[in-house]
């Protein structure tokens, strides 16, 4: 109790420091040190993109995939891949149901790509086409993608899939053909414009609050501040990747 | 003898056959391209991202180098950006109301690359059409309001204002 209590002293305090940083230039106009990135500024190291998914408060919704569908603009929110069988069509990001046969305890969370400080599909890679930017968002770079197919054999959590057929009428902001493979974006496009992932922004909406995203770099961020006092837990610590995604209560 | 006359006959009309589909495309080919117009928003001072000449010599290149910077650095400028080429350039055709696909002879861009026989692969994963048709943006002759703004300030004096040649093709089609 007295811990918690010091934390939220703590927070408080920062809370208000961070205001103080701020510059009044004028009545009600403050100046602030971190701003969201301009158009023409390349990503930072500075930031590390994460995410933080709250199992307890995950169940068997599906709002995360939807709106991910939907602004992609695959599976459900596209007409595209009709030819495709079940196993072949994209998956960016998909929706796991955990049982623990003991206790009949059953768990429901979103798996996509992990965002992995050092990432096995990175390091396979034949042609440089799968990348992380400076941020740590993880991409597939299709100009120079060749389709072998190494990075899914190399992804321990199965987050990429390969495109099998000709697509058309792809959604501007996530562009997709045949003959690459792709993943979870982290919505690089709403993350560049200073947004959120549309999973994250559908699970607010949906009054679900199980997703959190954030910079893990910046120690006042929610997300951080949220692992700092929860703690986080990596699918598969034991492989070392330092993932960007992390899971409270598993 | 009326059998190789008749013979003959049908080996000239054939020949003739042969060689009038050819000579009738040669008269359609003759002309000069007909580039589909873009929306009119291009201004005396700043039109379109470069001049036309600039634009026909070297778009591959501009687009090449965004395209590094913008996927593997996040840089999201809208001087050159393909989204944008696309959201101006490619029109309904006029007589049908149709929107046209990559590979029409009325898409802006196959209109060049099919009369060229240049292949592209651009549009096997980007989107060939606006997503939004009547997407329009501001037009001003202020280059700090500019949409193309950073190109707009980076470009030479002598750049900076298209002749009144450019501006008609980049306004209403045709081609030099």
């Amino acid at each position: 109790m007295d811990k918690n209590m010091t934390d939220l002293a703590r927070r408080n305090f920062f809370g208000k420091a961070a205001a103080a940083a701020g510059l009044a230039v004028a009545p009600g106009v403050m100046l602030y040190e971190v701003q969201a990135r301009p158009a023409d500024q390349a990503a930072s190291s500075k930031v590390r993109w994460g995410m933080l998914i709250d199992t307890t408060k995950c169940n068997d919704c599906n709002e995360c995939v939807t709106a991910c569908q939907t602004e992609n603009g695959w599976g459900a929110g596209s007409d595209n891949e009709q030819k495709s069988s079940d196993r072949q069509k994209a998956q960016w990001i998909r929706k796991v149901k955990l049982t623990d046969k003991q206790t009949g305890h059953v768990q429901s969370l979103p798996l996509m790509c992990q965002h992995c400080e050092t990432p096995p599909c990175v390091d396979v890679c034949p042609t440089g086409a799968s990348m992380k930017r400076a941020d740590g968002i993880v991409l597939v770079d299709k100009h120079i993608c060749i389709g072998c197919r190494y990075c899914m054999m190399a992804c321990p959590y199965k987050a990429r899939s390969f495109i099998h057929e000709d697509l058309h009428n792809q959604k501007v902001v996530a562009p997709r053909g045949k003959g690459t493979v792709e993943s979870c974006t982290m919505c690089v496009h709403r993350v560049d414009k200073d947004g959120t992932p549309a999973c994250v922004e559908a699970c607010t909406k949906a009054d679900r609050n199980a997703m959190v995203f954030g910079d893990l770099n910046d120690p006042n961020s929610t997300i951080s501040m949220r692992l700092k006092e929860f703690g986080g837990e990596q699918i598969r610590a034991d492989l070392g990747l330092n993932t960007g995604v992390r899971y409270q209560g598993l | 003898m009326l059998l190789r006359q008749l013979s003959k006959r049908i080996l000239v009309t054939a020949g003739l056959l042969m060689v009038l589909p050819f000579s009738i495309n040669a008269d359609e080919q003759a002309g000069p391209v007909e580039v589909p117009k873009a929306r009119a928003k291009a201004t005396q001072e700043f039109g379109c991202v470069a001049p036309v000449e600039e634009m026909r010599k070297s778009h591959m290149q501009k687009l090449l180098h965004k395209r590094d910077k913008t996927l593997r650095e996040g840089v999201r400028t809208k001087d050159i950006s393909l989204a944008e080429c696309i959201d101006c350039h490619v029109t309904k055709d006029e007589k049908t109301g149709a929107m046209p696909s990559f590979g029409d002879d009325k898409h802006f861009c196959s209109s060049c690359h099919n009369y060229a026989a240049v292949k592209v692969d651009c549009f096997q994963c980007h989107n060939d059409k606006p997503e939004n048709q009547n997407y329009k943006h501001s037009l001003t002759d202020n280059p700090l309001k500019a949409h193309h703004k950073d190109l707009a300030l980076n470009v030479e004096a002598s750049k900076k204002s298209l002749n009144k040649e450019t501006l008609d093709v980049v306004t209403s089609g045709g081609s030099k």
